[in-house]
């Protein structure tokens, strides 16, 4: 059995310094008309994985920013040994110019395109062939000894229940502050379940300019719903939340901030980048699972660690995402689903700290090898959030 | 965190401003359940309908319009006057953030 000292992991040492906690080679398809290639291709070849999307053509400014940003940092997350970029030709978001900056990472990264290849069949084989090339070269890559202080860890929570602020919160944000203590990284997203808790992270913030912008993405979040004139209620809570006993936004909030620990809050950086600083970090995402997700791991998340009151089989093409149960009687009706359980601290069996360490030491086991439930049953999600209409 | 209550049912209160707790398991209508609240002596409180695992009911009589407090935080307010023991859900407590719905244009 694989035994793990506290604060570290085996993990895989890219070109750039950076640490990933698994060794895929990515089938990028940077535009909707290649996903069904990409999908053919990761059937083809053992270890690779892609992902299933609608985005890459038709998008402008800000929005076809973010979603090339999005593509960019998938490739470049240190869980990718190589990428092959996947384009059709005629869209938007070129292939090549997706492929030109994860390079940069000083990974290898191949383009293929449907239309110069001349067609399906021969960019299959085309890209078949990249891939096979790079899965063996991946499968020679050696794992080192690294520090906790060389992780980002996203979190998340999904499927809320009135549980989620009373124990896997408080336990995922004690294990937060302990990330902080070893000298790593901790996101904090999902901008919209923040509202009416922006004041407790505020007041957290390392300067004046972080406070300020913390209000100022409350303040755009919600004014998406005001200037829709439409009731933030009637799509968040979702109806599974409120069933679950919560009763309005600022409630779920307060619950959801607890993610965060109670670390100082040193950076807030846009959807899909990457942080600068270590520490607390809050990255501007919807409270949508997986948008959310995709944003943290395109910023470089190695690991998310994501709470469910109601149970969710949300996972990552490329990052292990442990999934922390709010409640027993939900871990033990989707065991499959749900990798640790916090409901003993409902129960009063378990402390939030002693439930915080369970998940630390499942960081390091899960950081060097160990698979999630979400890995095991190949739940790949992938969804960018679009801040602009397509044309 | 609070120390969960000790009574026979399990209830949580997570500040000693907070209006309501949260039932940890369900509590039928009519029953006293004796609740903790932090740093404040222990109440007992009727329940006035039966508390799902999960909702919360109030500790004290709020009035119609007043803020509702849990976390020692606002969660809403209150869109009807609301007895000691009632169910506090989205019948009786509304959001009053991303109201979009509210907004009044000319």
């Amino acid at each position: 059995m694989l035994q793990i000292k506290e604060g570290q992991f085996l993990g895989y040492r890219r070109s750039d310094g950076k640490v990933g906690v698994r060794n895929h080679v990515l089938i990028l398809p940077t535009i909707t008309c290649a996903t069904q290639t990409a999908k053919q291709i990761t059937e083809l070849v053992h270890g690779t994985v892609s992902f299933i999307h609608q985005h890459g053509c038709a998008q402008v400014g800000v929005d076809y920013e973010q979603t090339f940003r999005t593509y960019v940092g998938m490739g470049k997350n240190p869980n990718v040994y190589g990428v092959v970029v996947l384009g059709l030709g005629c869209e938007t978001h070129q292939a090549k110019s997706v492929a030109g900056e994860i390079a940069k990472s000083g990974k290898p990264v191949i383009t293929v395109s449907i239309q110069e290849h001349g067609g399906t069949l021969d960019a299959i084989a085309e890209g078949a062939k990249a891939a096979t090339k790079l899965v063996q070269e991946a499968s020679m890559q050696m794992k080192e000894w690294c520090d906790f202080s060389e992780l980002i860890i996203g979190t998340e929570c999904g499927g809320s229940d009135a549980c989620s602020g009373l124990s896997a919160n408080p336990a995922v944000g004690a294990v937060s502050d302990m990330i902080v203590e070893f000298g790593g990284t901790s996101i904090l997203a999902e901008t919209t379940e923040l509202i009416g808790a922006e004041h407790l992270l505020a007041n957290r913030a390392k300067n004046d300019q972080v406070a300020k912008r913390v209000y100022e993405v409350i303040e755009a979040m919600e004014n998406r719903s005001i200037q829709m004139g439409v009731d933030i209620r009637t799509g968040n809570p979702s109806p599974g939340n409120i069933k679950g006993g919560l009763s309005s936004l600022e409630e779920k909030s307060l619950g959801a901030a607890n993610k965060a620990g109670k670390s100082p809050l040193n950076e807030l950086i846009n959807y899909a980048e990457e942080p600068t600083e270590k520490g607390l970090v809050w990255m501007d995402t919807p409270g949508h699972d997986i948008e959310q997700l995709t944003g943290m791991v395109a910023g470089g998340a190695q690991v998310v660690l994501f709470t469910s009151g109601r149970g969710t089989p949300t996972g990552s093409p490329i990052a292990p995402v442990i999934k922390i149960s709010t409640n027993t009687g939900m871990f033990e009706k989707m065991r499959e689903n749900m990798d640790l359980n916090a409901g003993t601290i409902i129960e009063g069996t378990e402390t939030v700290e002693e439930v915080g360490k369970r998940i630390l030491s499942e960081i390091g086991m899960v950081s060097s090898g160990k698979l999630t439930k979400a890995e095991i049953l190949k739940q790949h999600d992938f969804g960018i959030w679009r801040i602009g209409p397509t044309f | 965190m609070s120390k969960l209550s000790n009574s026979k049912f399990r209830t949580i209160v997570m500040r000693p401003e907070d209006s309501v707790a949260v039932a940890l398991q369900e509590i039928a209508a009519g029953i006293q359940v004796e609740v903790n609240v932090p740093s404040k002596e222990s109440i007992t409180i009727l329940l006035k309908e039966t508390i799902e695992f999960g909702h919360k009911f109030s500790i004290r009589p709020i009035k119609a319009g007043s803020d509702i407090m849990k976390y020692g935080e606002v969660i809403g307010r209150a869109l009807k006057n609301i007895e000691e023991g009632e169910h506090v859900h989205v019948h009786n407590l509304e959001g009053t953030r991303g109201r979009g719905d509210k907004v009044v244009t000319d």
